[in-house]
């Protein structure tokens, strides 16, 4: 073996072996490649100059905090606020200004209307989705659809109040009977009225039933809905003759919904977020196609 | 004949009890398991009562050749075709799965089949399943010539292979059921965790003692690899999954540490499988296989030593770089990320001392498609525990973190180092573990190794790009001081890079079936296959270029 008897070369690297063999495996005795060692040298040199300068080595108590004072909570601190101090004058500035104001101040509002489409896309695309066009049972947003109404200040109430969340007094409710389950209706009734919001919603033409329908209408649902079924909204209840539907028109579907009413729920937001947040988001409701003046003559309604 | 009656009693006893408790058992899922225990205990009992050689039959079916003493390979016979049928169910796994991620509609609405329980079924069938079974394999093939020494306890052996094979069930089965410690790479439950436990302490047993009995006086730097990796996985394994079952008789267990302390432990051994099961076991492989297919001295023994015993001091203090910015103390995250750093040249000396090894055979990668083959794995080594140190770095992980260029990465190490050392292992074994001139076809290596490194090129460029762009947009902020993109809008933004990456994984697995038909048929022992030669591996020394010129000697 290498034992300074004679020394086995490698014939085609010219390197020494080292003597050992395995299943006819030997190895070489190349020393460690410099550029190697030197960076791995480097790299402990690095760490060391890190584990000074960064919180590194626990102690009993306590741990080395580092020479230069860096935490990762407090690096998050300071980005926040100075997140905060970038944006606080505007969202301040929102905050104070009512929000049937803003729309006289374009600058304000287009702040506004940018601030609320990030805080949406954050709060509510969950639901709402993310271009905001709703999905069954979640109100599109696009439209000019509106259950409670779609001026500034009234998609901000909806907002900060919520839709029937439960333990709050101030939120928005609306209950439509289970008319089915209740036993309010027959089931021939439940047709009936069902055959004739077809009829209204310009689905199917009049028909024996729809006549019928028409009367159990103007007995049970009119008092909300409305006579002719255009809605009523200081009540919540949705126009049923416009073709748009939160939960489907099909027949099916309204049998469905007559049966056993429904009850969606949206939470409200006055509890995780702060007003200026809250008046952001409905700007950019606002903004987003179906938006509707301030009702100048509506002094009688609930806001 | 009372050797007989008591086998067959203990078998029979054992499936008994299994029924009971599967009877017994609290939820659907631990009954399921007992009842496969039970009847594989109840196969056995059968098959130790018939007189028939059914061993026998099966190595007839499987063209084994008999025991030619020196050396115990049935066993590894086994593991090789077990190897390539798991490699084959993980790959495939894996491509449904991320068809899923492409088309969600593929998770066709059933539990079973939802992308949940699939993640885990794919990541334990390639990690576990195909690399174990490849590393339990190559390992027992490697300790037994480089010891000159038979195999420790064969029939122990046996167990060890097939009580793995029963983990293997077990566990994919559970995952299907949904049972699942929640740990990620380690969640099978308590008592599949007690079965591996067993296992793996026999595997110590026959691997240790076959170090122990060698009749060569030095133990080769393979063999220090494989017990490092054997060692570590049994440590690792044991604490991890440190829980307390609800009942002896459910599926259910809470573990022993919560919070961040489960967090950090989780991690400690995260990462550690990836450092001792998919790192050094698999240098162990390289460190035997890539010498013998070159036919080559190794590079460097000193780097071997140094190399060995830096990898495997820092590697185990690396786990925290997985929980940066999280509830994990500062000082801890620290820690994890200089260790990660330090990690660098200690894994590129495995790398140099696989690629150097060359040195004096290097027209070997233009003539050897197996060679071609560890090269790219070495290659594919080499810049993954690059990216690792890198992504370790906080101000990198700030971005990297949660995107799916973790992904890309563990992949570019997962298909690129520990599949293609794995298939070109295979393609060494086979011929020689069923005593054939040579494989099948040395071509369809060359196809192999074109699709399999084409694949792992377009998954990790898909997902670099993917895991950039994700982590910058979740972190854009507009002028106005506001986030610009919504997660949903960042999800709808991958497709592409999605269906890119399944195009990547579809190459892949299409190399492992060229492989899967290629060893099936050298091991069916046909003529070979008709084709154009490639070169032969045959060493020149002329037309070699010595990197320093020959000395006289």
């Amino acid at each position: 073996m290498a034992d300074g008897q004679d020394k086995h070369i490698d014939v085609a690297t010219g390197t020494e072996l080292k003597g050992h063999e395995w299943d006819g495996i030997a190895e070489l005795d190349t020393p460690l490649p410099r550029w190697w060692l030197w960076t791995f040298y480097a790299t402990i040199l690095f760490a060391i100059g890190y584990v000074i300068a960064y919180p590194a080595i626990p102690m009993l108590h306590d741990y080395t905090r580092g020479a230069l004072g860096w935490s990762s909570r407090g690096a998050l601190d300071k980005e926040l606020a100075a997140r905060e101090a970038e944006v606080a004058p505007l969202r301040r500035a929102i905050a104070d200004t009512a929000i049937t104001d803003l729309p006289a101040r374009p600058q304000l509002m287009q702040a506004a209307v940018e601030g609320g489409r990030a805080a949406f896309k954050v709060h509510c695309v969950q639901c709402h989705g993310s271009g905001a066009a709703g999905a069954k049972g979640y109100p599109n947003l696009n439209d000019d659809d509106w259950l409670w109404g779609g001026d500034l200040a009234t998609i901000e109430k909806t907002i900060t109040d919520g839709v029937r969340n439960p333990d709050h007094a101030e939120t928005r409710v609306s209950i439509m009977p289970a008319f089915g389950r209740d036993q309010l209706l027959t089931g021939a009734q439940v047709n009936d009225v069902l055959a004739h919001v077809r009829v209204i919603s310009r689905q199917d033409k009049t028909s024996a039933a729809s006549q019928r329908g028409a009367k159990v209408f103007a007995d049970n649902c009119a008092v909300c809905h409305g006579a002719d079924g255009k809605g009523t909204r200081v009540l919540g209840a949705p126009n049923l003759t416009d073709g748009l539907w939160l939960y489907g028109g099909d027949a099916e579907t309204i049998r469905e919904t007559v049966w056993n009413s429904r009850q969606g729920v949206m939470p409200r937001w006055d509890d995780k977020l702060d007003k200026a947040t809250i008046r952001m988001l409905a700007t950019y409701v606002h903004s987003l196609g179906g938006g509707e003046a301030a009702p100048v003559e509506a002094g009688n309604g609930a806001q | 004949m009372d050797r007989l009656v008591m086998r067959t009693g203990g078998w029979f006893a054992l499936a008994l009890i299994a029924f009971a408790a599967m009877l017994a058992a609290r939820d659907g899922g631990f009954a399921v398991h007992m009842g496969i225990v039970s009847a594989i205990a109840l196969g056995l009992a059968v098959y130790a009562m018939r007189s028939a050689d059914y061993a026998g039959f099966a190595r007839g079916l499987l063209k084994m050749p008999a025991d030619q003493g020196k050396y115990y390979d049935d066993v590894i016979r086994w593991g090789v075709i077990a190897t390539v049928f798991w490699g084959l169910a993980g790959f495939l796994a894996g491509l449904y799965i991320a068809l899923q991620l492409a088309f969600p509609a593929l998770n066709l609405g059933i539990e079973y089949t939802s992308f949940g329980r699939l993640r885990p079924l794919h990541t334990s069938a390639v990690i576990f399943a195909f690399g174990g079974n490849a590393l339990i394999a190559t390992s027992f093939y490697v300790v037994q010539r480089t010891c000159r020494a038979r195999l420790f306890a064969p029939k122990l052996a046996d167990f060890v292979f097939w009580g793995y094979q029963l983990f293997i069930v077990l566990a994919a089965t559970g995952y299907l059921l949904g049972m699942t410690e929640g740990k990620e790479y380690a969640e099978p439950e308590w008592y599949v965790d007690m079965w591996l436990t067993i296992v793996w302490v026999c595997y110590l047993i026959v691997f240790g003692g076959t170090v122990i009995k060698r009749s060569e006086p030095h133990i080769y730097v393979a063999n220090w690899f494989y017990l490092a990796f054997i060692l570590t996985i049994a440590m690792l394994h044991i604490v991890n999954n440190l829980s307390m079952p609800v009942s002896l008789l459910g599926s259910k267990s809470y573990s022993a540490f919560a919070g961040v302390q489960d967090a950090l432990t989780q991690w400690w051994y995260g990462h550690n499988a990836v450092g001792f099961f998919l790192t050094a076991g698999f240098l162990a492989m390289m460190y035997y296989f890539v010498p013998k297919q070159a036919e080559r001295p190794v590079y460097s023994y000193r780097l071997s030593i140094i190399h060995f015993w830096s990898l495997i001091f820092l590697y185990i203090w690396a786990g925290p770089h997985h929980l940066h910015y999280t509830a994990l103390p500062d000082w801890a995250q620290t820690l994890g990320m200089v260790f990660s750093i330090m990690l660098w040249m200690p894994s590129w000396g495995g790398m140099i001392n696989g690629l150097m090894t060359l040195n004096g055979a290097w027209d070997k990668i233009r003539t050897d498609p197996i060679i071609r083959m560890m090269v790219m794995a070495l290659a594919f080594y080499g810049m993954s525990t690059f990216e690792g140190p890198v992504m370790s770095v906080k101000a990198v992980n700030s971005l990297s973190h949660y995107t799916d260029w973790t992904i890309g990465h563990v992949h570019s190490g997962a298909l690129g180092w520990n599949g293609l050392i794995t298939f070109a292992c295979l393609y060494y074994l086979t011929p020689r573990l069923w005593r054939r001139e040579r494989l099948y076809s040395l071509r369809l290596v060359n196809w192999h190794f074109w699709l399999a490194t084409l694949g792992i090129v377009l998954y990790a460029a898909a997902m670099w790009v993917a895991g950039i762009m994700q982590g910058l947009m979740w972190r854009e902020y507009g002028a106005d001081g506001y986030l610009v993109y919504s997660f949903s809008e960042v999800v709808s933004a991958m497709l592409p890079m999605y269906l890119i990456r399944a195009a990547g994984g579809l190459l892949y697995l299409s190399g492992a079936i060229i492989m899967a038909w290629n060893i099936g048929m050298t091991i069916a022992g046909t003529p070979l296959r008709t084709e154009k030669p490639m070169r032969d591996a045959a060493y020149d020394p002329i037309a070699d270029k010595p990197l320093i010129a020959a000395q006289p000697a």
